[in-house]
């Protein structure tokens, strides 16, 4: 119980810094502008919550702090960090066992097989899910895949976790509890995560702070610092009250584009 | 501790129900068993049986003379006396190695050119429609060619199985590569898939499905095209399958033709079989259909 009221050591520095960053994709006339003029920083070991509605250029941030994609002006840096990154579908290798799935990493980092049995089995314990190493992706249910999907971005040995609303497709039941999964694995692994999402009010349950993003361009509006204890629950008062407040917020946002 | 526990129970809680199979299923016993296969058989008995009934019909209706269009009365007792003839097993198997040889040649070649299409982009717009044209190419208007080039050999026939069957293993094999799931090459890329590892790991397995279909078809043709073969290069003296269709019209041994024609079929549906069998336990695996 103690681990709860413990405060995370926040040491300052930050895992990435994005300053003044603009994505134009195309040339010309057809030329669109994703983000301009962002600039955001997220802490070593914090969680952040990105919200905003369509066009916000969420996932494009994401690339850009995964080093998939390069800024058109201004600079992404993650200092060394090692970046793993989660999707709305847990795309799976479908013809990997759940085992072999999260081998596939450490394959590529050369991981020798002895300790790739062995953490695959520590990975499976950490998101519950031991004693299903030999299933196949398609024998498993959504919120089970993700929790795949999540042992095999650990797997990656990353301490920045990227994740484009992983849970966007579950079911409320569901969602609500890999919500605690994945605070409990980020506070045990210490990770920094950015997580991007069209649900506020997930946004409050999970973020240490909430950047709301306009959209066409992507810019940020505002930074919120949630309040309230950890574990926070979804239909607590508080948190439907932060949410309501950001929330008003976006549809101001929104309606500035009727 | 007590925390983590009631936690746990949440987590396979709802991981137990989300598993739970919607409808429940009958136990299956023995005699449920016997059933299913006794299902599954008599559908393909019948069929056997209303085609002898069938030939057998038309030879009663004195269409043709017995002596050109014998029933299964007189072609059973002959396809038996065949098949327990040594020569009958010898010809078998030079046509059948015939076969997998060809065929072993058009996967070495199809492989080659699906890999170098489905890499280089220039490529693919210059050949990509001439593999579609190919496999659209009755094979045996190649033979004559064949014949000029290799001579009355056994290289004319495997050269026309190779054009025949070589353009669907290629076409296969790069739609395969060209349908695997951009989200799977995504979660690759974002794993640092890349090089050879990117391809034994994730491009391969992923075009797998397609390929096997590919070489289906293409086995299809190479079948075709070794028939045809084997009937219009007639090596002299060289037992075969085609070799001895010939000789049997040449003898007007009407009740060897036939079980030779029966041969034929039987062959075809078996390796047919075979590559369902393997086409449908892949996408079991692959959890494309249950």
């Amino acid at each position: 119980m103690t681990t709860m009221t413990e405060s995370r050591n926040l040491t300052g520095t930050s895992a990435v810094e994005i300053d003044d960053i603009s994505k134009v994709f195309g040339r010309g006339r057809g030329a669109v502008t994703a983000i301009d003029g962002m600039t955001v920083h997220v802490g070593t070991g914090e969680f952040l919550a990105v919200v905003g509605a369509s066009g916000c250029g969420k996932s494009t941030l994401l690339s850009l702090i995964a080093g998939l994609e390069e800024p058109t002006t201004g600079a992404v840096d993650v200092g060394g960090h090692r970046v793993a990154m989660m999707f709305q579908e847990a795309a799976l290798f479908p013809w990997l066992t759940v085992g072999a799935n999260i081998e596939v990493p450490m394959k590529v980092n050369k991981v020798p097989k002895a300790e790739r049995r062995r953490r695959v089995t520590e990975l499976l314990a950490l998101v519950r899910l031991s004693g299903f190493e030999r299933k196949r992706p398609h024998e498993l249910s959504g919120g089970m895949r993700q929790r795949v999907a999540l042992a095999r971005a650990l797997a990656q040995d990353a301490d920045l976790l990227l994740m484009d609303e992983p849970f966007g497709a579950l079911d409320a039941m569901t969602r609500d509890i890999l919500h605690d999964e994945l605070e409990r694995i980020w506070r045990e692994k210490s990770l920094t995560v950015v997580f991007v999402t069209h649900n506020v009010r997930e946004a409050v349950r999970l973020g240490d702070r909430v950047v709301l993003l306009s959209s066409r361009p992507g810019r940020v509006i505002k930074e919120f610092t949630v309040e309230g204890e950890r574990p926070r629950r979804i239909d607590s008062g508080q948190i439907a009250e932060q949410a309501a407040t950001i929330t008003d917020r976006l549809r101001e946002e929104v309606s500035r584009h009727a | 501790m007590p925390e983590t526990d009631v936690r746990d129970r949440q987590v396979q809680g709802l991981d137990a129900l989300e598993l739970q199979p919607e409808r429940g299923a009958d136990e299956r016993g023995a005699g449920d068993v016997a059933r299913g296969i006794w299902a599954s058989t008599w559908p393909k008995l019948a069929a056997v049986a209303i085609v002898l009934l069938a030939w057998q019909a038309v030879v009663w209706s004195g269409w043709r003379t017995e002596f050109v269009f014998p029933g299964p009365d007189r072609v059973l007792p002959a396809l038996f006396n065949e098949i327990t003839d040594p020569e009958f097993w010898t010809a078998v198997q030079v046509t059948m190695r015939r076969a997998f040889v060809g065929f072993a040649l058009a996967l070495v070649v199809g492989v080659v050119v699906g890999l170098a299409v489905s890499q280089f982009k220039p490529l693919r717009a210059a050949i990509g429609s001439l593999i579609t044209g190919l496999q659209t190419m009755p094979s045996i208007v190649w033979f004559p060619f064949a014949m000029l080039l290799y001579g009355i050999s056994e290289s004319a026939i495997m050269f026309v199985i190779v054009l025949g069957a070589a353009p669907s293993i290629a076409g296969g094999l790069t739609s395969g590569i060209d349908y695997v799931s951009p989200l799977l090459l995504r979660a690759g890329h974002v794993m640092n898939l890349r090089g050879v590892q990117r391809y034994t790991l994730l491009i391969v397995p992923a075009a797998l499905p397609m390929f096997v279909s590919g070489l289906k078809q293409g086995w299809a043709f190479a079948w075709r095209s070794l028939m045809a073969g084997e009937l219009l290069v007639i090596i002299n003296q060289q037992n075969s399958i085609g070799w001895a269709l010939s000789q049997a019209r040449q003898l007007n041994d009407a009740d060897r033709l036939l079980s030779y024609i029966i041969i034929v079929l039987v062959i075809g549906i078996m390796i047919d079989v075979f590559f369902n069998w393997a086409d449908r336990s892949l996408r079991r695996r692959w959890g494309i259909t249950r």
